[in-house]
Formats: C-alpha cells, structure tokens, sequence
C-alpha cells in the first residue's frame, strides 16, 4: 500500500513537472508578440496617429531588437476603428480570438478607448493607450490590463486651464465635442477653473467631425466669457479656431484655449492663425537631440510630416511593453501589465518614468506657446516652452481617480 | 430683450443668418446632383470628392501658381469640370442603359479613390487657404457679426441657383435639355447632339461642384474628408427636395440650412441628424419629395 501511494507521487510529480515544462516552452503564445496598432486611419484623426502610429510601432520594434538577447519574434498588425466604438471593439474581438493578437496599441477616440479596455479585460490582454485621452480610463474604468500611456484630460485640464485662469482668464465658455473625451476634458478644466477661482458660464456640445462651427461659436461669444475653452481635437479644433477667427472673436476681446492641440493640427492650421495659443503637450521634436534624431528618423517614413506626440508615445509605450515581455518571457497580458508596472521606464523621447498602479504612465508635460510666423525658422518649428510641469505634478494624483487598483 | 422660446432674439436672426449661409453650400452642391440626376439619371455619389477637389484646386492655384481667389473661382469650376467630362466619357456612358445602382457604385467607388489619394499626399489635417484680402473683416449687423465673406456666399451662392435654374426652365437650351432627357431618341432625329449634351450637363454639373469647393476652401480647412462629410446631407437634402427638381433642391438647401442652424440652437447634439429626421418623415408622407413628381 504504502508502494502504491509513492508511485502514486512520483507520478504526479513527474506529470506535473512535464506541464510547467510545457508551458515555459509555450509562454510567448503561438511563438511570436503580436501588437495591433487600432486608430482612425481616415478621418479627422488620421494625422495625430493614422499610418504613422504604425510606423513609429515598427521602429519601437526595431530599437528593441537591437539590444535584445531574447530573440523575441515580434509582428505589428493595424486596423481602422472609424472612431466608433462597436467597430473598435469588434476589432479587438476578432484580433484577440482569432488573429493572436497579444496586445492593443494607440487607440485614440475615448469611446472607442473604452470599449476596447473592457473587451482587453474581458480577454486578459494587454492594452497600451496612448491616442485617448479620458482619465476615466486610470479611474474609475481602470483595468489591470491597461496601461495609459502619453497624456489625459485631468493633465490637459491642469496644464492648459490653470495657466489660462491664472493669468485672468476665470469666465469659460466651453465647445465641447459631444463624447467621453469632450465630456471628460469639459469636465476636468471645469473642475480646474472652478477650484482656481473662475467661473464657467456655460457649455455647447457639438457633434464629433462638425464642419460648420459658426453657429455653436455664436453663442460662444453671447455668453461674454473671457474664454472660451475648444474640448475637441484635430479636425474640430481646426475648424472652430479657424472660424473664430473669421468672426471676430479675438478681436472682439475673447481668447480662445485649445485643450487638446496637436502639432498637426498647429500644422494644418497655419502660423498665421495659431500664433499665441497656449497648449499643453507631453512631448515635441524639438525638445532635445534625442527628441530631435528620432523626428529625423521617423519623418521620411511618415511622408515627411513630423511626428505628433502621439507617435511618441506608441514608440515609447510598445518598447516599455516589449522589455516587459522579454523580462518574464511571457505575452500574457495581465503579467505583462503588472511587469510594466514594477519596471522603471527609460527610452530616448520621455526619459525615465514610471507606471503607477491605475495604469498611469508618469512623466513631465510641457505648457507650449504657438510660435509667431517670424519666429519660426520653417515647417514644424512651431513651439517655444513657457513651462516644464514635473511628471508627480502633471497627473491626477493616484487617490483622487477612484481607481479599484489603488489601495 | 425680447425672447423667442427663451433664446434671445437677437441670437436667433444670428443662428437664421448662419442657416442660410450653410444652406447656400448644401443648395449649390444638391443643385448639381439634381441637375445631374434629372437629366443623366445618375446618382453622382463623386460630387463631394469633386467638390473637395475644387478646393484642392484652389489651395495649389495659391500655393504653386501664386493666382488668388478670384482666378480660383473661375479656373476650377473648368478644370474640375473637364475632369468631370473625361469620367462620363470613359466610365459613365456605358452606365446609363444600366439599373442605378451601378452608377452609384461606380461613383462611389472613384470618390474612395479619390479621396485616398489626396489623404495620401496632403494628410487629414487639411491645408489652410486664406480668405481673399478684399472680403476680410465684417459689420455688425446689431444682432450678429457678419463676416464679409460669408455674406459673399450667399450671394454668390444665389445668383449661381437662380441662373441655372433660369437656363434649365426658361432658356432654349434648357428645353433641349429637358428634351433630351425625356426623349433623347426624338431630340436627336431634330438632328441636335445629345450625347455631346449629356457630356457637357455632366461637367457643368461637376463644375458646380468644384464651385462650391472654392467658396468653401477660405471657411472650411482644405482637407481630403471635408466632401465626405457634406455629401450623404446634401443627398438627405435632394431627396427630401425631389430626385432631379431643380427649384426643389435650391428650396430645400436654403431651408434645411435654417432648421439646422436651429437645431443647433435648441438642441446642439441632435444637429447632424435632423436632416435625416426630416428625410425620414418626408420620405413617409411624399415619397418623391416635397418638389418632386413620380417617374
């Protein structure tokens, strides 16, 4: 009897060491790192990530491998989500079931951010935001399978409103597209404004890709408020800052707050029209050599246009993400999120950093002025640095979110 | 101040003024899908992507050529519109013996082509185009600010409907053309061209589109999509109109234009779906449209 039950042992011993060999060999599952890069690849977002978040993903992937010993075999994939939520999180779906798709980068538009941080939950995958903005994202939607990488509308809010209310401008109109992200940046600079001593004297919401802004910025200037804050990005922004000019609206005393201004959108704007905005931003070209060699390298790729801060933030994130991989050998997404989480972070664009438990990258963000048309040496040099916002300061702090990571 | 329905009234001749000038883009645009549709029969689904190239056209004239506004509003509309020629002789003319649906799968099909090409090369962010330096500023109205350019467009924008529509009712060469597309087999044994006029109804056609383009190139960010986001409203805005009736589509591009901008007022979220509401509901109780007769 007593014979049986060591054979009995040892044979579970030896099972059981057979399977944990087993899975040590299949711990980068299907024997390669998929990362789908999923953004709006044709509309009013293209240029702030599009094809050129692929590209950046690519180059992450190329740095990686030149200083990995792991051999990882590594595959990029991208998808356009249209800016709709049930396309983007049948994207996901289908990229996580069938395709082996390990984890999800960019993802700008905060419904579709959303949608995709439940199904990436759902599925135990790893997601790295960098494109969207909402900070319900680390707070009360956060997930330990999310990482939010570049920048979110509590820092927006922080950067850009504050130093606006600061320097007198404390009445606010809001423009405000009407979904998550516009809700939520309209929210947090409210919140801002308010808790600096201003006063918000009301709120128009307008349907995301509007052409005509005339209307809406009508009642923007009969509210008499001394600001009046955009909580829309790219396309919108572009048009609403464009047709204020056209009515007046700086010239009749009202100062516009872009809250969430691209450099493409600086771009596609015109000095002429931009100078003087005040934005906050995570990262630009020219910030330093290292910022500056990457532009260099990533332009020509990117059919000479510059790289937004977006694109920084792909590059930075899937390079974070791929160490982590390499550090536990595993493409599991929980374990990966978590090994995210204990890493420090160092790459070349944002320097060294750190995740916080509600997925929350750190680093510092910039408060920027638009460039006067004389003071620009050419295309892309567009910004000069008001001021440097320090990574522990620039970010909500961990026990305001209502995140259910943070204890 | 007086009030209308607790807005101040001031604000509403405001909001009206505006609908208007929206309306004279969504009537320039839908009166050449109409004119196209009455008398070829195809539903032009290109005309926002030739109206982008209108403004395109514009933006390089400037850019390349150094030729300002006013060289923009005539050369486009020719050069866009002998683009427009070169598609109805090649790709078009097979079509008409055809059901419509290929007509507008074929258009349908070029304006992705299209537009694919200009995001390639110019980005989504679009160009800025300036607005041309004698129709800067604006006057204050009282109630509003009105830009001086935009009350160019209405102008503009009126005097080219209520021409085309003169031509088409009034003229000889309109009732050749209403000929033609009622009977062209007839028209052409009184020994008159009308393949050459169908050409040539296509490029004017296509010719205000790009019209419309160069107008909107000063208010609008020059950009790849900005047709794509205005054409499924002016086909909402020619069906609720009458497929193919001209006055119709001038009528209702003005009025539609005026119930958005009071939508926008009343109810800002619902502002890019009320054209569609109103289709709906048109489409219940006239199913030709307010202007429209039964083919």
């Amino acid at each position: 009897m007593v014979q049986l039950r060591k054979l009995a042992a040892a044979v579970a011993l030896a099972t059981a060491g057979a399977m944990s060999a087993g899975a040590a060999h299949a711990q980068i599952s299907g024997g390669v790192v998929k990362i789908g890069v999923m953004n709006d690849m044709s509309s009013l977002y293209a240029d702030i990530g599009g094809p050129g978040s692929v590209e950046a993903a690519r180059m992450a992937v190329e740095d990686f491998m030149k200083t990995s010993k792991a051999k990882l075999k590594v595959e990029i994939v991208s998808a356009d989500h249209q800016n709709k939520p049930d396309v983007g999180s049948n994207i996901a779906r289908q990229w996580y079931d069938v395709d082996g798709v390990d984890a999800i980068a960019d993802v700008p538009t905060s419904s579709v951010a959303l949608a995709v941080n439940q199904v990436t939950r759902d599925k135990g995958k790893a997601f790295l935001v960098t494109g969207a903005a909402s900070s319900d994202l680390t707070g009360k939607a956060c997930s330990p399978n999310t990482v939010h990488w570049l920048y979110d509308t509590w820092m927006l809010a922080n950067g850009t409103g504050s130093a606006i209310v600061k320097t007198g401008g404390d009445t606010w109109f809001f423009l405000t597209a009407d979904y998550a992200f516009g809700h939520a940046l309209e929210r947090d600079t409210a919140e801002v404004v308010k808790k600096n001593g201003g006063k918000v004297l009301g709120q128009v919401r307008h349907p995301l890709n509007t052409q005509d802004f005339s209307s809406f910025l009508l009642q923007a200037q009969a509210s008499k408020a001394k600001i009046i804050g955009l909580a829309n990005a790219g396309g919108d922004t572009i048009n609403s800052i464009k047709q204020a000019a056209e009515f007046g609206i700086v010239k009749g005393g009202q100062n516009l707050a872009g809250l969430l201004v691209f450099i493409t959108d600086v771009h596609g704007l015109g000095l002429n029209t931009a100078q003087g905005l005040i934005l906050t931003e995570a990262w630009y070209w020219d910030l330093n050599d290292a910022s500056r060699a990457w532009a260099k390298r990533f332009a020509p790729k990117n059919g000479g246009k510059y790289p937004s801060m977006d694109h920084a933030g792909v590059y930075s994130a899937v390079l974070h993400y791929l160490k982590a991989v390499e550090a536990i050998n595993s493409d599991d997404g929980t374990k990966v999120i978590a090994q995210m989480k204990k890493m420090p972070t160092d790459d070349p664009l944002f320097g060294k950093g750190r995740v916080r438990a509600d997925g929350r990258k750190l680093h510092d963000v910039y408060l920027f002025e638009v460039k006067k048309p004389a003071e620009s040496k050419g295309p892309y040099d567009y910004y000069k640095v008001r001021a440097t916002i320090p990574a522990e300061q620039a970010f909500r702090p961990e026990k305001d979110g209502g995140c259910s990571l943070v204890k | 101040m007086p009030e209308i329905f607790g807005i101040p009234s001031a604000a509403l001749f405001g909001q009206l003024l505006i609908g208007l000038i929206n309306g004279s883009f969504y009537a320039l645009l839908s009166l050449g899908l109409a004119v196209i549709f009455g008398l070829l029969n195809i539903i032009n689904f290109t005309h926002g992507a030739q109206y982008m190239i209108g403004a395109f056209c514009a933006y390089l004239l400037f850019n390349k050529l150094g030729l300002g506004y006013w060289w923009s509003l005539a050369i486009a509309p020719v050069a866009v519109g002998a683009t427009g020629v070169v598609i109805e002789r090649t790709m078009l003319k097979p079509l008409y013996k055809l059901d419509h649906l290929y007509g507008l799968l074929l258009t349908f099909g070029l304006a992705l082509i299209i537009e694919g090409l200009f995001r390639n090369q110019y980005g989504s962010s679009g160009q800025p185009y300036p607005i041309p330096q004698e129709l800067t500023g604006g006057h204050n109205l009282g109630f509003m600010f009105l830009p001086t350019y935009r009350g160019w467009v209405i102008f503009a924008s009126l005097v080219v409907c209520f021409g085309t529509w003169f031509v088409i009712e009034k003229t000889k060469l309109g009732a050749y053309l209403r000929a033609a597309t009622e009977n062209p087999h007839l028209v052409q044994a009184f020994g008159i061209n009308v393949p050459r006029m169908i050409t040539l109804t296509y490029g004017f056609g296509v010719g205000l589109a790009a019209l419309a383009g160069v107008m909107a190139a000063p208010i609008y960010q020059v950009s790849p999509q900005m047709g794509s986001s205005l054409i499924i409203v002016v086909f909402a805005v020619v069906v609720i109109g009458g497929m193919g009736s001209i006055m119709g589509s001038i009528l209702t591009g003005f009025g539609l234009g005026v119930i958005e901008g009071l939508t926008k007022v009343f109810y800002p979220e619902a502002s890019n779906t009320v054209i569609f509401i109103i289709m709906a509901i048109v489409l219940l109780f006239k199913p030709a449209g307010l202007f429209g007769t039964q083919r």
